[in-house]
């Protein structure tokens, strides 16, 4: 059985696809949804041999708590320059107010939905939980806000609906505001705050939960130095007064204190976004006043640095409630530093035996653990210390006893969450290496045929022979012993093992044909080589420096994967890469001009390899045609040929234009570029001259090749696009001028997609019909075209309007290379393929991507939605993410569609791709797995990872429809074959 | 005849290096608080002087290209205001393609226009000595198959590492070690000076390894 080249890479990466998912599988284990245990009883004090009374928990601290919840809400934003300048009454707290401060430090990733979650549970959500942050299931772990709602309490929410959907039945009184207008910032705290007066002066509450998103979303859109800042933070500041002071009177009636706290979720980069994990993202201010704190005053400290998971635990003492099962954290000790030593003793107590307890479900060798030793020590001195107490010994004595246990505790309770927070992070090994064993198999697979599919035929040789058959029932044999004895030695889950037995045979059933195939692709290629050698045919591929500079550039982009800073930067890697590409081009081409040398073939044509089969001839002949460069660069007239000599050069510039709107990565992120310039308030007008600009150039670019029907639909949608951008606000209006209503847009955007689904369909409905009639070629080129423009219109629907140029310039790109570069120098499908693969990636960054998951625009999600539907939003938020590549791999298709033989072409160029694709993916994965105890696993290789996985998946979904285009193509060939 | 001609391009190099080694070590006898690094922009004036300098001289002496027919006074001033005007011309194109590789473009000029100098000291003014302003025996020269002589031989070999050893100083510039040669130009005008000298060494000794293969038109 023969198989195109095409078709081969397309299964391929299928199958590469499954194997990263079994690997992301095993290396995010999700994190544990149910709590199996009942709950434990309190544990008694400690009492050597005198009988202690005290088995019950201790009584609630506090009356009444609050927790203010600011989105965003950076340390420095409270206790530094801005806090003093803006928030003059919460710096009097801080200052002079019985209230205790403190820098609260999120863990990575610093996204509101786990950040909640670590607030309430007090444990650290799995990285997985990023992506689930868009769509929120009922959180079933054991959490504060449970407790409290089992305990009786009555507890009021107002704020992010986040919360609302991780609790849906314990609040008594709900108020949630959707956080997905990141445009809007006063009308979500406005809703909140709206609440406030009624709420406060009922008083028939025991918590108060307002969570308020103002702060992160001016963050998001105009970044942490914007002047929007400073009156957000008054407005919150006369908020927490408002609050304070009304807690303050209702104390002096009810005579319990209350507790206030003020906390942030997650902090924000210089740049205004989050989710990473520099200093600015995971310093979060938290703040802690009530009237039973204690001040001495004039004393001034700083304050001290806690984890956010910390929270969970002071939050269950100070309402009298166990402590979250899986907390990680240890409660805020100054917060109870007013009570009595017994209770203070207590409640250390409770928290140790709480870690302890979490410690001995998680390590097998708890005991050996220099935590645990430390708080059986304590254990044992507390015990000591209540039967001295019960004795009513000396009070002097006992007061120095006291305070030595309680160091042993704090100690103990240091030691024990460190341990416990280390190990969070358990990888299931099993399927990360049957994953890793499926992607290196299919790379190697892809390696091994990369002579007979960039050769003439473009062919691949299926093996079904009967020792091949032997071979996998053999492996599959042996596989499945092994996953037996994996299964049952298995102490930790195991994905694979968890599996119905029918799905885990099929993974190890493709595991082992992967095997037989690599195995017999690899003998063929040997007993070729010994032909070959037997028999030298002269080697008729030479080198150019331009194939250099694409292997290197490839395996030196594999390699920098390695260092977490070429990672966080890989957007220069691609810059670079591109840059110097343009420039070797600029060389080829100027000799080509100059001196006519690049007019040899590269490919010389062999005429004793070419007789071998006709279709080859013919192939060849054709190529030969098609690479007759000095009489292609003779044909041109002499304003093209400058064309061709300044084409690279307005490439380079174009680039470097695009590197300056917008800056991503880490280390200059927060270099100021033409983006932010564009977006800030008082350039609207540049803006929006701009991006007609764009959009007409856009239209004037594209509507050459297309039919006259998608010709007008396109110039409606791109109408359209301006349309939608002016009704959200984003841009001026010419003709509306003072409307102040902002709508969404919703039936613009919608407007606009029915353009774009028309266009796509004429393209389709072109394409098949030249399928079917297998020799319309212009019909085919017209509709592949057709459907590159339905791209392109989408592509200017979701961009924000500052990125309309990255459109425009890609645009221009193709058409200069197509016409100036690839096609007068008659470059190979190969080396086209690569230079496509290359710029879709750059302009991946240029859009503003970056390895980081905050950069990722979800607000393409909601575009012409009303509501959050999951299945379009993550299909939108994917498209304009992916933009870039997609649109460069739609246009390799109309390329290599133009050019005669297009079927073989095509096969060429699917197969280059996912390989370009598959081997960083693959050298990814192995690197991954060795360093998976890496500093920046969590902050920099896991969402590399996410990203490159999710980069295969677009790769796959492109290879199959280069597949499926490239399949019309050999139809139409063949017929031109019977013909020659 | 070719062993001698090998023994000569050898020394030439030597004294290459010579001079860059010069230029790091003599400075600091005369200005005080003299470092590569920290004084690094009077370090590339002076390595460039120096370079372009030794050049010049072993050009004149050594005479490597064959003697041109005229030699009137006016034609040689001519070709040397040309020279002159070829070497502005390609420190500008220089600081072009470092701004397009993505160089701030207002900041930090000063430093791009140096780093521009001395990869042109490196590249264009031996380029220049040998070939003249010719740029059709450039592009000749830096073709397959297009040199003449084993000095265009070992002018293609320094030249070309030159600029690969810019091309690869570029690379530590986003590593986070937060050294001062990671500072924008520094580590690439290393990086073009390393492969200057590399190519000067190796030049010669691939020429006598490959000896027996090499054949040129004219010789």
């Amino acid at each position: 059985m023969r198989l195109g080249c095409g078709a081969f890479a397309a299964g391929c990466v299928a199958v590469e696809v499954l194997g990263v998912a079994l690997f992301l599988r095993g290396f995010f284990p999700p994190p544990v949804r149910s709590s199996s245990q009942p709950e434990p009883p309190a544990a008694p004090e400690p009492s050597a041999g005198a009988s202690s009374n005290w088995t019950k928990l201790p009584p609630p601290l506090f009356g009444k708590v609050v927790v203010m919840l600011i989105d965003g809400l950076r340390d420095d934003f409270v206790f530094g320059s801005k806090g003093v300048k803006f928030m003059p009454y919460t710096t009097h707290l801080v200052e002079e107010g019985a209230s205790h401060s403190f820098v609260a430090e999120a863990k990575p990733p610093t996204v509101t939905m786990p950040r909640i979650k670590a607030l309430m549970t007090g444990s650290l959500p799995g990285f997985v939980d990023v992506v689930r942050n868009l769509n929120s299931p009922a959180l079933l772990e054991d959490n504060v806000v449970t407790q409290a709602h089992a305990a009786g309490k009555r507890v009021i929410f107002y704020g992010d609906e986040t919360w609302v959907k991780l609790f849906p039945k314990h609040f008594v009184e709900y108020d949630g505001t959707t956080s997905f207008f990141v445009s809007d910032y006063t009308e979500v705290d406005d809703n909140v705050t709206r609440h406030l007066d009624k709420v406060l002066k009922r008083g028939d509450w025991d918590v108060l939960i307002l969570h308020y998103l103002g702060l992160d979303h001016i963050g998001h859109i105009s970044g942490p130095s914007s002047p929007l800042i400073g009156r957000k933070l008054s407005e919150m500041d006369s908020i927490l007064m408002r609050i304070h002071t009304s807690l303050q009177s209702e104390e002096r009636k009810a005579l319990s204190p209350s507790l206030l706290v003020l906390c942030g979720d997650h902090g924000m980069s210089e740049s205004g976004g989050h989710g990473a994990a520099s200093l600015e993202e995971v310093s979060t201010a938290l703040l802690l006043t009530s009237s039973a704190f204690s001040r001495k005053p004039g004393e001034v400290r700083p304050p001290e640095r806690v984890q956010q998971t910390d929270l969970a635990a002071t939050l269950a003492v100070g309402l009298g409630l166990p402590i979250p099962q899986r907390s990680v954290g240890r409660f805020l000790f100054p917060v109870v530093q007013g009570r009595a030593m017994r209770e203070q003793l207590r409640l250390l107590h409770l928290n140790a035996v709480q870690l302890s307890r979490l410690l001995h479900a998680s390590s097998p060798a708890y005991e050996r653990e220099p935590g645990f030793e430390q708080f059986k020590m304590a254990e044992r001195l507390h015990g000591n210390w209540v039967r001295l107490y019960l004795e009513d010994n000396n009070s002097e004595v006992l007061h120095n006893l006291g305070a030595k246990v309680r160091r042993q505790y704090l100690g103990a309770l240091k030691t024990l969450s460190r341990a416990v927070s280390s190990q969070v992070a358990q990888y299931d090994i099993y399927s990360m290496v049957v994953g890793t064993t499926v992607v290196l198999e299919v790379l190697t697979l892809l390696l091994l045929s990369i002579p007979q599919a960039l050769g003439a035929a473009a062919e691949l040789e299926v093996p079904l022979s009967p020792v091949c058959s032997l071979l996998f029932y053999l492996a599959f044999l042996l596989l499945w012993a092994m996953h037996v004895v994996v299964c049952t030695s298995a102490e930790s889950s195991r994905y694979l093992c968890s599996l119905a037995w029918p799905m885990a045979g099929g993974v190890l059933a493709l595991v082992s044909a992967l095997l037989c195939g690599v195995l017999s692709t690899l003998t063929r290629t040997c007993v070729d080589g010994k032909l070959l050698r037997r028999n030298p045919t002269p080697s008729s591929w030479r080198w150019s420096e331009l194939d250099f500079l694409i292997l290197a550039g490839t395996v030196g982009h594999v390699l920098s994967l390695g260092a977490s800073s070429f990672i966080e930067e890989e957007h220069q890697t691609w810059y670079f890469l591109v840059s110097t590409l343009c420039l070797a081009l600029c060389h080829e081409s100027y000799r080509a001009c100059f001196l006519g040398d690049s007019g040899e073939p590269r490919r010389g044509s062999s005429p004793a390899s070419a007789l071998q089969d006709r279709s080859v001839h013919c192939d060849v002949l054709e190529l030969d045609q098609a690479r007759k460069s000095p009489s292609s660069l003779d044909r041109l007239g002499s304003r093209e040929k400058y064309m061709v000599l300044a084409s690279p050069w307005l490439v380079l510039g174009c680039c470097r234009l695009l590197r300056s709107l917008n800056q991503t990565g880490v280390q200059w992120a927060h270099r100021p570029d033409l983006g932010h310039w564009l977006t800030s308030s008082e350039h609207q007008a540049e803006l929006s001259i701009l991006s007609a600009l764009s959009l007409l150039a856009i239209f004037a670019l594209v509507q050459s090749r297309c039919s006259p029907l998608s010709k007008g639909a396109l110039a409606l949608g791109l109408l359209g696009v301006y349309c939608y951008r002016t009704a959200t606000g984003h841009l001026l209006s010419p003709w509306q001028q003072d409307s102040k209503d902002l709508s969404r847009g919703i039936i613009e955007a919608r407007f606009v997609y029915v353009f774009v689904l028309g266009i796509l369909f004429t393209g389709i409905k072109q394409v098949l019909k030249s399928q079917v009639l297998a020799a319309d070629a212009p019909a085919k080129t017209v509709g592949l075209w057709d459907v590159h423009s339905a791209l392109v219109l989408l592509a200017a629907l979701l961009f924000r309007p500052h990125n309309l140029p990255v459109l425009l310039c890609s645009l221009l790109i193709q058409t200069l290379m197509a016409r100036f570069i690839w096609r007068p120098l008659g470059h190979g499908a190969a080396e086209v393929t690569v230079m496509h693969c290359w710029f879709g990636q750059a302009f991946f960054y240029f859009q503003g991507n970056s390895n980081n998951i905050a950069t990722v625009d979800i607000s393409a999600g909601f575009v012409g939605l009303n509501t959050y539907v999951e299945v379009p939003a993550m299909f939108l938020t994917a498209f304009a993410t992916y933009a870039g590549p997609v649109l460069w791999a739609s246009h390799l298709v109309n390329f290599l569609s133009w050019e005669p033989s297009s079927g073989s072409a095509l096969g060429r160029a699917c197969f280059c791709y996912a390989l370009l694709s598959s081997v960083p993916v693959s050298a990814y994965i192995v690197l991954v797995t060795a360093l998976r105890y890496h500093l920046f696993i969590w902050s920099v290789f896991s969402p590399k990872l996410l990203y490159e996985g999710m980069h295969l998946l677009v790769t796959a979904a492109l290879c199959l429809c280069f597949t499926a285009v490239g399949r019309a193509g050999t139809k139409a060939d063949a017929g031109r074959i019977a013909r020659c | 005849m070719k062993n001698i001609d090998i023994k000569r391009l050898l020394y030439t190099h030597l004294l290459c290096i010579f001079s860059i080694i010069l230029s790091i070590f003599i400075p600091s006898v005369f200005l005080e608080n003299f470092s590569i690094l920290e004084t690094h922009l009077t370090w590339l004036c002076i390595c460039s002087v120096f370079v372009t300098a030794v050049n010049l001289v072993l050009y004149v002496v050594v005479k490597p290209s064959a003697s041109t027919k005229r030699s009137s006074l006016s034609y040689k001033v001519t070709r040397f205001l040309k020279c002159c005007i070829y070497f502005l011309m390609s420190c500008f194109v220089f600081h072009v393609i470092f701004v397009l590789y993505g160089a701030p473009l207002i900041e930090l000029v000063l430093e791009t226009f140096l780093f521009a100098v001395i990869l042109s000291t490196f590249t264009t003014v031996p380029c220049l000595c040998l070939l003249g302003p010719n740029i059709k025996a450039w592009l000749r020269v830096f073709s397959r198959n297009g040199v003449t002589s084993i000095w265009e031989n070992s002018l293609q070999i320094t030249t070309i590492s030159s600029f690969l050893g810019s091309w690869l100083g570029a690379f530590p510039i986003p590593l986070d070690w937060e050294r001062p040669w990671q500072v924008w130009p520094i580590s690439c005008t290393l990086g073009a000076t390393f492969g200057y000298v590399a190519g000067l060494v190796i030049s010669p000794l691939w020429i006598y390894w490959n000896r027996k293969q090499l054949t040129y038109k004219n010789n």
